[in-house]
């Protein structure tokens, strides 16, 4: 069984962006970047599958810069077996990316894709499913479990209020939510063997497929800051002020 | 212009967050509402003041909100509507995006404001930023926070209901089994009130005293980075910067200094409570309803205050 | 620690730390010798993380090193052209006249503003063009050593619990063997520090001294950015006891680097380098620049001010000292980027050779330093730092003043450095309290917001990597006699003192920790070791700083 795993190379969770002073977007020059965490857990439960004998290649995929390498590598070296880049300078939505990665699952013919759920730069937490609508595959999102058997895979989703069950055909897609796994260290001697695995790239011309984007951004802002409020004179006031003004209680 | 909007509901009732999507949605246009479970929904969508019309699933695939039916049900009931609309949640975000690529469309995630029928504001960067953006698409689907719409009544409307069933298509996917959480305490990240304790709370044993109050509202505990630090608690209680980034209906700080590192992790909270005994401390900065008490003190006023009448 | 296997790899040349000595070293190692193999780690997530400098450098090094470094794009955009010097009091700011005269180690013409950081990023680009291997995000954690020979480093584990034991995710560390080890740690290597001891590197030098830098990158209203601009000040609000000054430069897309040195021979406990650096920004001389700007990036790093008569034997059999490691920083210039690539440089130039010969000691290393001009221009300027400790700040300018026009650097005697930093502090009850002004939120600001700033973070379930020897020490010595002074050097608000009303205690943030190394050097009874946590924590300093 193949696997597919997508990854995105985002600024890195403990870089608190910051807004260009003429709210075009976020400064990403010179910041660090890192594969999006979600993605790192979707990786390690492809490499548990093959570790397991269920999977018996795991493809990485990343679309976007040149330097998307780094985190194709850093995808090589917790396990994937090889990795192709389609490579774009412009910011692919996850409509743009569904249509690419579709295309590369017509040319690769994988079992099952494993994605995080959502990317934490843009949130847009659709890509999975996007990928599966234009795919006819069921999908099982925000998993937290996942059991491959008999040609389906059992889902174990974060719902709403508790955890939901699902069986899926293969193929299939899933999108990890954090409570997979715990990633495992692209340790340095894998970092090392990793440079030796192959690494395809492509564009997105060459897969036929057309990304340009369909929102504009408009601009980018900070959030406004928050207010105080009001100081309460004793707990029985407050409770009373969360029930009858906030109403939150 | 006729929006059409899903709605959620829980045990026979819709939640509140779809009435708070009725709300964002009525600024775009007419409202059709679509649900999934027994009659009994149905019904109570059609009470909904300013739902025109609702159209009820009452396929097998999609009494589980299974996203494969319901999203093909989506665009094929989409045609007649200039936005489908939904409030954030696990069912929206499961079946909007596939429907959304079944239409050909980039779905606009986590609106907090609509600024006309092709703009809309959303956070990015787990709310560091809030970016404006502005759809070429013929048709919108988006997905709306419910806190920031005030949410529509639940009564005093009285709209025609419809059935309405997916698309013929082979079955792909199968419930099995849905596992509801017990009485223990919901999941820090989703739950919809957090207390949450700090370095005021002095040792392991008085980080207790937060469970009693905890009880009562049904929240979620959490814990900054110096009672983390300071061994406390474990670390998955964290909030803030290297923790967990939580954005509940009501946070409740006890003890809590307000480093900007676990502002970060709570700002984007509805309301928040601090209860501090020192009043330069920041966190009275950010907080609706400040209590400058010490904190032994205070919990059991509260937890008195909440156990007597209304 | 459980027995893993560490898995092992042979190369010809390891080199620890991918600071400007160490990649200059790396890039020439490949010049020289294009078929060594040559590793670089650094313990920062990515090169540049862990670099912080003002920095206004000189260019002769990198000139040497690679000729064609504007057609290679290198980021060495904003030529100095205005600088002054000025003399604080607490009210006005004094221009020294003749700057070019009275501190010629001072003048800046030719020279770049730049961020050193973004500097080491392009550095370690043309390092792997020319094949050398660069692993960021791992530490060298460990000194190999066989029959008395520095065999390479090992890389520290991963995944190890705050209780010592590995975890789930755990991953051994690696061996990294090399016929030749080059420790480009920076100041205060924790490394550095094991070998001088190892091998009595020390002996016969002066003790090294240090400074403690704390820096601030601002973008400000472009109506007040004078790109090219280079302000320095000393005289208030430091003592005449205490050395240090401030720095401001505008460079870049209406950015100010700005930041503040205080030696840390400073005596005086209740002083705050961290609110030093605060409070001089509402200074007139330097306030207005600031107002309408935003903060958007912090960060603090020791540097080695010790200077010609602190540096250490330079090489041991297997390896050598780079950069400011060595101790190579020239202070009176406050500049220590052009001496660390050049010596690096010369350190590849001695591997080498001794590649070919087959020696165990690149020794040649030391005698290539002692014919440079590296050598020339620190024994120049050997006596200007020494003469601060020992006359205050007033006389030591007027040494320095002195020094330059009279004996142009040339004076017979040199001045020796007479105590190590943490021999210097003076009790509580000795030392003359501070008051310092509460931040404002817009030009001043508090530690914790700041170390938000330097995006800083640490694996929680690690053990903690500030060691404190005598946990004991801390009450009698620390508290009892110096009232925690660690909680107010640390600029990371990584040391707090708890309790202090009952029974104080002591307790360590260490996920603040910026990697500045100031409570090694500066505890008053050395009972802190600072040792390198897990790799690719610490602060992860943005393009600009």
């Amino acid at each position: 069984m193949k696997v597919l795993v997508p990854v995105k190379r985002v600024i890195d969770f403990n870089i608190k962006p910051r807004v260009k002073a003429d709210g075009t977007g976020v400064e990403t020059a010179g910041v660090k970047m890192s594969m999006n965490p979600f993605d790192e857990i979707a990786v390690e439960e492809a490499v548990r599958l093959k570790e397991k004998g269920i999977a018996t290649e795991v493809v990485a995929v990343s679309i976007g810069v040149q330097q998307a390498q780094d985190t194709l590598r850093t995808a090589l070296a917790m396990g994937a077996d090889r990795a192709i880049l389609v490579l774009t300078d412009v910011a692919v939505e996850p409509l743009g990316v569904a249509k690419t990665l579709k295309a590369l699952v017509a040319k690769e013919s994988p079992d099952l894709v494993i994605l995080g759920k959502q990317a934490i730069d843009d949130d847009m937490n659709a890509t999975g499913q996007m990928l599966a609508g234009l795919l006819a595959w069921p999908q099982g999102t925000f998993a937290s479990k996942l059991d491959i058997a008999d040609g389906r895979a059992t889902v174990t989703r974060e719902v709403d209020g508790g955890l939901e069950t699902v069986s899926l055909a293969l193929p299939a897609i899933v999108t990890a939510d954090l409570r997979l796994n715990e990633p495992r260290y692209a340790s340095l001697p894998n970092i090392m063997k990793a440079r030796k695995k192959p690494m395809e790239t492509l564009a997105p011309a060459d897969l036929g497929v057309d990304v340009t984007p369909r929102l504009t951004v408009v601009s980018v802002a900070e959030p406004p800051a928050r207010k105080a409020g009001i100081k309460v004179d004793s707990a029985a006031d407050l409770v009373a002020r969360l029930r009858k003004e906030a109403k939150v209680i | 212009m006729t929006v059409l909007v899903l709605l959620d509901h829980e045990a026979g009732a819709i939640r509140q967050a779809s009435r708070s999507a009725v709300t964002a949605a009525l600024t775009l246009g007419d409202v059709h509402a679509l649900v999934t479970g027994d009659a009994s929904v149905a019904a109570a969508a059609a009470k909904i003041p300013g739902v025109a019309q609702v159209l009820h699933a009452t396929d097998a695939g999609s009494a589980h909100d299974l996203a494969e039916p319901l999203a093909a049900l989506i665009a094929a009931l989409a045609g007649d509507y200039s936005h489908v609309v939904a409030a954030s949640g696990a069912t929206a975000k499961n079946v909007l995006p596939r429907a959304a690529a079944l239409l050909d469309v980039q779905p606009i995630p986590d609106v907090v404001s609509i600024l006309d029928a092709d703009s809309f504001v959303r956070p990015i960067y787990a709310g560091s930023a809030l970016a404006t953006v502005k759809s070429s698409d013929a048709k919108k689907v988006l997905t709306v926070r419910a806190a920031h719409f005030d949410p529509a009544p639940a009564e005093g409307g009285n709209a025609a209901v419809r059935d309405v069933t997916a698309p013929e298509a082979p079955v792909l996917s199968e419930f099995v089994s849905i596992e509801r959480s017990k009485s223990e305490r919901p999941e820090l990240d989703s739950a919809r009130i957090v207390v949450s304790g700090g370095r005021g709370m002095q040792n392991e044993e008085n980080f207790k005293l937060l469970n009693p109050l905890a009880d009562r509202l049904g929240a979620a505990i959490g814990a900054s980075r110096a009672a983390v630090d300071a061994g406390f608690v474990p670390n998955d209680y964290q909030v803030g910067q290297t923790g967990k980034i939580v954005a509940p209906e009501l946070y409740i700080a006890v003890g809590i200094s307000g480093a900007i590192q676990h502002l970060a992790g709570m700002k984007d909270s509805k309301v928040i409570v601090a209860i501090n005994k020192d009043p330069e401390a920041p966190i009275f900065q950010v907080a609706d309803y400040g209590l400058v008490a010490d904190l032994f003190e205070a919990l059991p006023q509260i937890e008195a205050a909440l156990d007597s009448a209304e | 620690m459980t027995e893993h296997a560490r898995e092992t790899m042979e190369f010809d040349v390891v080199i620890v730390g991918g600071g400007p000595a160490g990649l200059a070293a790396a890039i020439r190692l490949r010049q020289l010798s294009p078929d060594a193999t040559v590793c670089l780690i650094e313990k920062g997530s990515e090169i540049g993380a862990h670099i912080l400098s003002g920095a206004v450098i000189e260019p002769r090094a990198l000139e040497e090193l690679l000729p064609d470094w504007r057609e290679r794009g290198a980021p060495l955009n904003t030529p100095v052209t205005e600088e002054a010097m000025l003399y604080l009091t607490e009210s006005r700011g004094y221009a020294v006249p003749m700057l070019d005269r009275v501190m010629p180690h001072m003048r800046n013409h030719g020279n770049y503003i730049v961020s050193l950081g973004d500097v080491c990023r392009w550095l370690a680009a043309q390092a792997e063009e020319l094949g050398v291997e660069i692993y960021p995000g791992f530490a060298g954690a460990e000194i190999l050593e066989e029959d008395g020979r520095v065999v390479g480093v090992a890389t520290g584990d991963m995944g190890v619990g705050r209780d010592g034991q590995p975890g789930a995710n755990y991953a051994p560390g690696m061996e990294l063997r090399a016929r030749y080890t080059l420790f480009a740690e920076g100041c205060r290597g924790s490394l550095t520090k094991r070998l001088m001891a190892m091998y009595n590197l020390r002996k016969g030098v002066d003790p090294q001294t240090y400074g403690l830098g704390i820096k601030e990158l601002w973008e400000i209203p472009k109506d007040r950015h004078r790109p090219g601009l280079v302000q320095h000040s000393f005289g208030w609000p430091l003592d005449d006891r205490t050395y240090g000054g401030a720095w401001m430069y505008h460079f870049g897309e209406n950015l100010v680097s700005y930041g503040f040195v205080v030696g840390l021979d400073y005596p005086n406990t209740w002083l705050s380098p961290f609110d030093e650096m605060q409070r001089l920004k509402l200074h007139p001389s330097f306030r207005a620049y600031f107002e309408g700007g935003r903060r958007i990036a912090y960060g603090a790093r020791a540097l080695s001010e010790g200077g010609l008569q602190s540096v250490p034997r330079l090489t041991f059999p297997g390896g050598a000292l780079v950069g400011d490691a060595a101790g190579f920083l020239n202070v009176p210039k406050i500049k220590g980027t052009h001496t660390a690539m050049k010596s690096g440089m010369l350190a590849a130039e001695a591997v080498a050779e001794a590649m070919e010969s087959g020696k165990a000691e690149p020794a040649s290393y030391t005698r290539r330093v002692r014919q440079s001009w590296l050598w020339q221009e620190l024994r120049g300027v050997r006596n200007i730092r020494p003469a601060f400790a020992r006359f205050g700040m007033k006389g030591g300018a007027l040494y320095s003043g002195i020094d330059a026009m009279l004996l142009r650097g040339r004076a017979p005697w040199t001045l020796h450095h007479r105590h190590a930093d943490n021999e210097t502090l003076e009790s509580a009850t000795v030392s003359a309290p501070i008051a310092y002004p509460k931040p404002d939120g817009k030009i001043t600001f508090d530690r914790l917001s700041s170390v938000f700033l330097s995006a800083t973070n640490h694996e929680e379930d690690q053990p903690v990597h500030l060691k404190v020897r005598n946990p004991d020490l801390w009450k009698t010595v620390n508290w009892d006699v110096f009232r925690a002074p660690e909680s107010r050097y640390c600029p990371a608000a990584v040391y707090e003192a708890v309790d202090t009303d009952t029974a104080p205690r002591l307790q360590i943030n260490a996920q603040n920790c910026v990697h500045c190394k100031t409570c090694d050097i500066k505890d008053p009874a050395q009972n802190i070791d600072w040792v390198t946590p897990e790799g690719a924590g610490g602060p992860n300093y943005p393009g600009g700083m």
